[in-house]
């Protein structure tokens, strides 16, 4: 379980994200989802502990993320934030193999190598394992960094937008591999996302954030009501009954 | 789509791990080569010069100067090698060493300093200084480095290199009042001219310092991910920058007291290295060693033989090697988009 009470952070005296108080139960995934700006980020970012928050607590599977060991908090939560610009020159395979750094610290056991592997089979990384990461497409780093990200083996993951640099077969393939990760590794996934449609599908949660404050938080079948969506994107959302489930309509 | 059960039922280490392991003499080989080019290197080094070993006092020629030239070229080179490494690690950008980040200047200042206010200054004492002088330099330019948004743009060294030349100015114009001005410009074309016994001894610091980066080595490569991929496989990035900077701080020091400026050499080896070998700094510690070796000790026997019996300063070939370099990853860069 993932709980944020009375959590507030404050950007340059202007721009205030909170108070948020929620409990994020543990198992399947939640998607953040909001306009651009409402504070997604900020507040992912403050769960993992890559940020700390002007005031309130954060606790991640019973770890105060602020109080805890760095150490004790990377075997239980991993974050993977927006591509970065500089690109070591490390193989994919290296790459991965530093998300065992938790377990490990650098010298890679057999444990740590049967967890690299699969996390390359997990994301079909395993031909271009031995290509360094500045010959990749954006893309293909990106499926690189969340394999590094599952290879640390941690019950909570935690992705910003991990469909940024995706095609849509490998946007579809990258949720149906959270999706595994949840349903058959056990881990708990918080990831924001820019497409609702994408988010309902393959979700089990939505948490909506506007202006700061988190304005809805249901599983996605109640979440997926034209009255519902059209309050959390402010924009006319009409919902179609599709086979697979509804979909939004925004255009 | 693959599946993936969370543990495999037979327990085994699938298939693929066992075929990325090449041969053990298929890793080896090429290190076996670098290390023979490395060794012949010095070997050459040791046995070139204007003086004749064959005559008398040749012997004792040898252990006074060339083996202390030969020992201090192969300590600051490999020494300087690796921290360029890891201040590119530490900053996230390639363009990065103590020469492009005011550190070498600010040693320099120090030294001139010393001898300003300290009649006849110690080596133990002017080394002191240079490393407390180089550790505000490279102090700064990092808090410097925190303001930035992009720290991988060409902006960083650009700034870096704008600092150095501030420091270095302030230091002329101090060496200028002082009338030192000479020690000042032989300071600054470093070079391994006068490296004799009883001199180059203090560079043993920096076999230390080097060694103590090997055993820290995976640190600096988690670091070089960024601060928030270090923080979230739980570095604690607070303590490897400082460890950092300190190894920094104190090689540039010790090879500025000894030899002088150095510049580039942090700059020319690991990029090359970086090419052929990536950026994993701890598998890749041998071959930085050996590259900065192998590069100071041609650029010395050039610098010795080009126009014998006078020598050029290491610091103007390195300079000239340096630049190109320099030139030529930004034209990579831009070519790559
Ligand atoms: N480093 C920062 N400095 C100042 N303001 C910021 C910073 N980061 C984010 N903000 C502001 O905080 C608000 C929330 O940002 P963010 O969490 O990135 O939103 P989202 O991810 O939902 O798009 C925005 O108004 C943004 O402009
Ligand atoms: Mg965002």
């Amino acid at each position: 379980m993932i709980t944020l009470e009375n959590v507030t952070k404050t950007y340059a005296g202007e721009t205030t994200i909170g108070p948020i108080n929620v409990q994020i139960p543990s198992g399947g995934i939640t998607s953040l989802v909001g306009p651009n700006g409402a504070g997604k980020s900020t507040v992912l970012t403050m769960m993992g502990r890559l940020m700390s928050p002007d005031s309130g607590r954060i606790t991640v599977g019973g770890l105060d993320v602020a109080q805890a060991k760095s150490n004790e908090v990377a075997k239980t939560l991993a974050i993977l934030r927006q591509e970065n610009h500089f690109v070591t020159r490390l193989t994919v395979r290296q790459l991965i193999g530093f998300g065992r750094y938790p377990h490990s610290r650098g010298r890679l056991t057999v444990e740590d190598e049967r967890h690299i592997n699969e996390a390359l089979e997990f994301l079909n990384l395993t031909a271009l394992q031995d290509r360094y990461l500045d010959e990749l497409s954006g893309g293909q780093r990106q499926r690189a960094y969340v394999a590094m990200v599952l290879a640390q083996d941690t019950e909570y993951v935690f992705l910003d937008e991990p469909l940024n640099n995706l095609d849509m077969s490998h946007s579809v393939q990258m949720m149906r591999q959270l999706r595994a990760a949840a349903d058959d590794l056990g881990r708990t996934v918080i990831v924001v996302m820019h497409d609702i449609n994408f988010a309902s599908r393959y979700s089990d949660n939505i948490l909506a954030m506007n202006d700061g404050q988190v304005t809805h938080f249901d599983t996605c079948a109640d979440t997926m009501k034209s009255s519902v969506l059209t309050e959390i994107f402010g924009t006319s959302v009409r919902i179609i009954d599709d086979i697979d489930g509804p979909l939004a309509v925004y255009f | 789509m693959t599946k993936l059960s969370p543990t495999r039922p037979d327990g085994l280490v699938t298939s693929i791990g066992a075929s990325k392991n090449p041969g053990l003499w298929s890793r080896t080989w090429p290190l076996l080569i670098g290390l023979m080019v490395t060794l012949s290197l010095i070997i050459a080094s040791l046995f070139i010069g204007v003086y004749d070993l064959s005559s008398e006092g040749g012997r004792e020629m040898f252990l006074i100067t060339r083996v202390p030239r030969t020992l201090a070229l192969i300590l600051s080179g490999a020494s300087m090698a690796v921290v360029g490494l890891i201040m590119q690690l530490m900053t996230q950008n390639r363009f990065v060493e103590p020469s492009t980040t005011g550190t070498i200047e600010w040693a320099g200042l120090g030294l001139i300093l010393t001898y300003i206010f300290i009649p006849q200054p110690s080596l133990m004492l002017r080394m002191m200084v240079a490393i407390v002088f180089a550790l505000i330099g490279t102090i700064i330019f990092f808090a410097f480095l925190q303001r930035v948004a992009l720290k991988s743009s060409l902006v960083v060294p650009i700034v870096g290199l704008m600092l150095g030349a501030v420091v270095g100015a302030v230091s002329t114009f101090v060496a200028l009042q002082a009338e030192m001005l000479q020690n000042l410009g032989i300071w600054f074309a470093g070079s391994f001219t006068g490296v004799t016994r009883g001199r180059y001894e203090l560079l043993w610091i920096v076999a230390v310092t080097t060694i103590i980066v090997y055993f820290v080595a995976d640190r600096f490569t988690v670091a070089g991910l960024g601060q928030e991929i270090a923080t979230s496989v739980g570095l604690n990035y607070r303590a490897v920058m400082i460890v950092g900077i300190s190894i920094v701080a104190i090689t540039t020091g010790v090879v500025s007291v000894v030899v002088g400026s150095l510049p580039f050499l942090g700059l020319v080896v690991p990029n090359i290295v970086s090419m052929f070998r990536g950026d994993n700094l701890r598998t890749n510690l041998p071959w930085v060693v050996m590259v900065g070796i192998v590069v100071i000790t041609l650029t010395d026997i050039i610098g010795r033989t080009i126009i014998m019996p006078f020598e050029i300063p290491v610091s103007m070939i390195l300079g000239v090697l340096g630049a190109t370099v320099f030139v030529y990853l930004i034209v990579r860069r831009g070519r790559r988009g």
